[in-house]
């Protein structure tokens, strides 16, 4: 937090980090891995959040609170898309009844 | 010491507040819990993202290759350069060096500033190309043949997300370069010491947060199923 002092050389090193990963993603976009492209796409992406949150941000030198507040955070960002796609990614795996369908005939007299 | 005297010798300390500590700890938690709800604000966006990019895939790639990856990629290390300088603020008010805080705000201010003006110059191309959807819907030529395989509905779709992912990024730009505008005419006051930074910090974590944003927008949006 506000108490440590980080040297300065450590947020350049950070930085120069993050512009390698960047140069790094923009060329595995490149070529060709398959589905693995937005794999190592998102990886990066984590990777470059992590630096960011933990040296620019300075939660590596922070207290529990903000840790706690930031993993709920996360956590509730994970339910939400993770519920969501399960939803629309399963919804085909099975018919519903012809007589839920509103064009089916109606069966009683 | 008693409540008075305390308040007497620190400046920027508020009355609710016993002491310094007891502000910054609430000026932190406040921060943070802000973002989280940013995250959940922007987590909507990326969820429906997710979504619509599972099922029109072949349209969101074609969208994907018309923008230019290359700009976006230099853009998104303007921006990394900006978070660098904004650290660096943080440190020289943390060391007391005036001087240097009011150097380095404005120089993540003029970074922040090239990141939206290369933004407004990619937004001026997608009218160029007519793939602004809504308002200038009417792609053709090469850009038409490259979004017709993908269905050109599904291609405006893309767009839409393009231009409501980063706009609503291009806002929080905005409002940072208010705040640190705000920083800097009050950093020249000296208004902040060793131990009273905290609208620095502040503002600080606020300018990251969007950083990380765009750190996920960049690959989501420019670099669809690989540029091959």
């Amino acid at each position: 937090m506000s108490q440590t002092i980080v040297p300065q050389k450590t947020y350049v090193l950070v930085f120069l980090g993050l512009i390698a990963l960047t140069i790094l993603t923009t060329g595995v976009a490149f070529i060709d891995l398959g589905p693995f492209n937005t794999v190592a796409a998102l990886a990066i992406a984590f990777a470059k959040m992590l630096l960011v949150v933990l040296f620019f941000m300075g939660v590596k030198y922070s207290g529990g609170l903000v840790r706690i507040v930031l993993v709920a955070g996360f956590f509730w960002l994970a339910l939400l898309i993770a519920f969501t796609m399960s939803d629309y990614r399963t919804r085909s795996w099975i018919t519903p009844p012809a007589a839920w369908s509103s064009s089916a005939p109606p069966t009683h007299p | 010491m008693t409540d008075s005297e305390a308040h007497a010798q620190d400046a920027g300390l508020v009355h609710q507040f016993e002491n310094l500590e007891q502000q910054q700890e609430a000026d932190f938690l406040g921060i943070w819990v802000f973002l989280v709800t940013e995250i959940m604000f922007f987590g909507g966006l990326f969820a429906s993202y997710a979504i619509y990019r599972w099922l029109y895939f072949a349209a969101f790639e074609a969208g994907s290759h018309i923008l230019n990856a290359e700009i976006g990629a230099a853009n998104t290390m303007v921006l990394l350069g900006s978070s660098l300088t904004m650290a660096l603020s943080v440190r020289s008010a943390q060391t007391g060096n005036r001087r240097a805080l009011v150097f380095f705000l404005i120089a993540t201010m003029i970074l922040g500033a090239i990141f939206l003006g290369v933004k407004a110059y990619e937004y001026d191309q997608k009218f160029v190309e007519h793939v602004v959807p809504s308002l200038d819907w009417a792609p053709e030529g090469e850009v038409l043949a490259r979004l017709a395989p993908g269905g050109l509905g599904h291609a405006q779709l893309y767009f839409f997300f393009y231009f409501a992912m980063t706009g609503v990024h291009a806002l929080h730009m905005i409002i940072g370069e208010g705040l640190l505008l705000w920083l800097v005419l009050r950093a020249r006051k000296d208004a902040f010491t060793t131990h009273y930074f905290a609208p620095v910090e502040v503002v600080g974590l606020y300018w990251h947060f969007v950083d990380i944003v765009w750190i996920f927008l960049f690959p989501l949006l420019y670099l669809i199923g690989g540029r091959y």
